[in-house]
């Protein structure tokens, strides 16, 4: 074997992929009507991959705007425009930080787990057994993760921009001193709900969700039924997510501005 | 409570708290939070020039905000600036002969109006109650946006020393 043949086999893999999880997406839509009769099993998922991954983004969020706050003020105090502190937190953290940093979290700690599980039950015959039963695999078990991760990305990404804003507050007013009344005239004359709110946190977060939710379900549901196959198809799932939220920011962001 | 309940109730509470932080970024840290609340009167002001004012920009007196700019248009007869303002009916007092001027919130900042009480007072009835602001009055005297480029070219055309 040969090094060029190789390097082809991977980037074939690699096109494989994604064509084969490009269409597994009709498949995931299309079972929605079907899915809503188990809908008690989308609020269920909602509650694994929303509600538990809180915690992580908030305190992440937390923090990401207290380092922003810092590294801004020290920056802006070389120009004396501390006062601009604000704006500055709010516009990155809604335009790119808030959508991108959720996304990952949300991939590591919400695609992995849908992957692993899934992949269990794939590698374990439980799937092949629903379908003996006349359960659908993918309205029971995919597209209920899938509407999950699709709605509460969103969510999740609002929440940790809340607490981006929360932590720029702390470390620049009650830390570093900017005049409170300064920091929030100064972000709300300049932060446009529609290209920032809208277009940044909402579109950007609802596409990542969809497209790490998409990576998580198809990586699972087609994982090699064996400890190893889950073992790394759970990997795949963060490095393809990783890899994709990146990649399609950067497309929205030029499309969207 | 059975554990599907405690399901179910935990994610609703996650998607409170969801659109609840969607709430706080949309009406407290965006323009929206300055658009004025409550019941306005408009004004007019003619300006030479309006620089960066935006409409949405905030109306200030002694740096209290009491409306904001709603409109900005080009009159075709005078080539004036004609900004509109929407001021809050509980300011009431406003005599009628204040100034509007264009200024900037510290060296970067953006642009406002800052309007200028004036007497007020009557010349056809100088003791009588003071003339005040109302729905479609105009400010009659004006102050333009400072450019710095005008600034420059004043500096070097009239403080040159090589002019006398």
């Amino acid at each position: 074997m040969s090094a060029a043949s190789g390097r082809r086999n991977w980037l074939l893999d690699g096109l494989a992929q994604v064509g084969d999880a490009g269409l597994f997406l009709p498949t995931l839509l299309a079972a929605i009507p079907r899915s809503l009769r188990h809908f008690r099993e989308t609020v269920r998922q909602l509650w694994f991959v929303g509600a538990m991954s809180l915690t992580l983004i908030m305190v992440c969020g937390l923090f990401v705007g207290m380092v922003l706050a810092l590294q801004l003020y020290y920056v802006l105090s070389i120009f004396g425009g501390t006062a601009a502190t604000g704006t500055v937190v709010a516009l990155a953290v809604y335009r790119e930080l808030g959508p991108v940093v959720t996304a990952l979290l949300f991939a590591g700690r919400a695609g992995t787990a849908i992957t692993a599980e899934i992949g269990l039950m794939r590698a374990t015959d439980q799937l092949s057994a629903m379908e003996l039963m006349a359960v659908d695999p993918v309205a029971y078990v995919a597209t209920p993760r899938f509407l999950a991760g699709v709605i509460s990305m969103p969510l999740l990404c609002c929440v940790f921009c809340a607490m981006a804003i929360f932590g720029g507050h702390l470390v620049g007013v009650t830390w570093l001193g900017i005049d409170n009344g300064t920091f929030w005239s100064n972000m709300t004359a300049s932060v446009n709900v529609w290209t920032d709110i809208v277009d940044g946190v909402l579109y950007k977060s609802l596409a990542f969700g969809a497209v790490v939710t998409l990576i998580a379900v198809h990586q699972g549901y087609t994982t090699p039924p064996t400890s190893e196959g889950v073992a790394y198809a759970t990997t795949r799932t963060v490095v393809a997510s990783s890899i994709a939220i990146l990649a399609l920011d950067f497309m929205l962001t030029a499309f969207l501005t | 409570m059975n554990p599907r309940r405690s399901f179910a109730a935990g994610t609703g509470l996650f998607i409170l708290l969801g659109f609840a932080a969607l709430v706080f970024l949309a009406t407290q840290t965006t323009s929206v939070a300055n658009n004025y609340q409550g019941d306005t009167y408009t004004v007019t002001a003619d300006f030479m020039n309006v620089g960066q004012l935006k409409v949405g920009a905030p109306v200030k007196m002694a740096g209290v905000r009491i409306g904001s700019v709603t409109a900005i248009t080009l009159d075709q007869k005078s080539l004036l600036a004609q900004v509109t303002m929407a001021i809050g009916k509980r300011f009431n007092a406003i005599p009628a002969d204040s100034s509007a001027a264009v200024f900037t919130s510290g060296l970067l900042g953006d642009q406002y109006i800052a309007v200028k009480p004036g007497s007020g007072i009557n010349p056809d009835d100088p003791t009588g109650p003071p003339l005040v602001l109302h729905d479609g009055s105009q400010f009659i005297q004006v102050q333009s946006a400072l450019q710095l480029e005008d600034l420059i070219g004043k500096f070097l055309v009239d403080g040159s020393p090589a002019k006398k």
